[in-house]
């Protein structure tokens, strides 16, 4: 071909002059170990896309940013139908699954598929996302519920608001409620 | 496959621009690359380029998330979002000339 042809570069679309940057706003409100992941995976995943990033926790959600709770998520197959057996394609019945031992089984096995993939632990992800600029929140009702204050949370989290605090720093984003 | 040329350098490509031919690619070229999405190249900006293109060859092909240059080629994150600001993870390996990252973290 002779004709001059336009290099094929890439279109990262981060100076184009379109109006403002585009917002996440993720809130968090539950505090079981399969649950918590979402909500880090898909923040960590905006961020690495130049997405500015707000982490709201509220509810059972503080436990993700509570230390000495961080790291200490459960998984349970109770209530869950979607729970496979190890081996073979086997659910476990839902009679068993409260069973003593059934919990803590299933969230090490959790944890070890999780780390299979190189996926960080609660605590460490969320280090991970500060040091991305991601920003973390938490809920002002949720902290007075559970009698926290910002000294007892998570280091990386910046402040807690209340509900209009978020509604206003939220402005224009577009929201996840996991 | 797409043949582009950047600054004169011919170069294989996929349809998004990012190369697929891991030995057509060296550091002058990776500077070109730079120019052409942007990217000003610091003396820092070479350590994790060449974590990234060590490791995709040590890992069988697979280009490092964002987070395994930092936790295993031990950069730190702010610092990389500095020198390839915004998109850090695709804009490094765009200039290492690799892939796009497939993993999710």
């Amino acid at each position: 071909m002779t004709t001059a042809q336009e290099a094929i570069i890439p279109k990262f679309d981060d100076d184009s002059d379109d109006s403002g940057v585009r917002k996440l706003a993720i809130i968090c409100s539950k505090g079981n170990l399969d649950m918590a992941y979402p909500g880090l995976i898909l923040g960590n995943a905006a961020l690495g896309e130049g997405v500015e990033l707000h982490l709201f926790f509220t509810f059972w959600g503080m436990d993700m940013i509570i230390p000495g709770r961080m790291n200490e998520l459960k998984f349970s197959p109770s209530g869950n139908t979607a729970m496979h057996m190890p081996m073979g394609d086997v659910r476990i019945p839902q009679a068993l699954a409260p069973m003593p031992g059934m919990q803590p089984m299933a969230t090490k096995m959790l944890k070890k598929q999780i780390a299979d993939l190189g996926v960080p632990e609660v605590p460490e992800f969320l280090a991970h996302i500060v040091a991305s600029g991601g920003h973390l929140h938490a809920c002002r009702m949720s902290a007075d519920m559970n009698h926290v204050a910002l000294e007892d949370l998570y280091e990386g989290v910046e402040d807690i608001i209340n509900a209009s605090d978020f509604i206003e720093l939220t402005a224009g984003a577009q929201l996840l409620f996991i | 496959m797409p043949v582009t040329t950047i600054e004169g350098h011919e170069i294989h490509v996929d349809a998004e621009g990012f190369m697929t031919e891991y030995d057509e690619w060296t550091e002058e070229l990776g500077k070109a690359l730079a120019d052409a999405i942007g990217v000003e190249l610091t003396a820092d900006s070479w350590g994790p380029i060449r974590f990234l293109r060590e490791d995709f060859k040590a890992e069988g092909g697979h280009t490092p998330t964002l987070r395994r240059v930092s936790t295993v080629g031990g950069f730190d994150t702010k610092k990389l979002f500095e020198l390839f600001p915004k998109k850090p993870a695709k804009k490094m390996a765009y200039i290492a000339g690799l892939p796009k990252p497939a993993g999710c973290v």
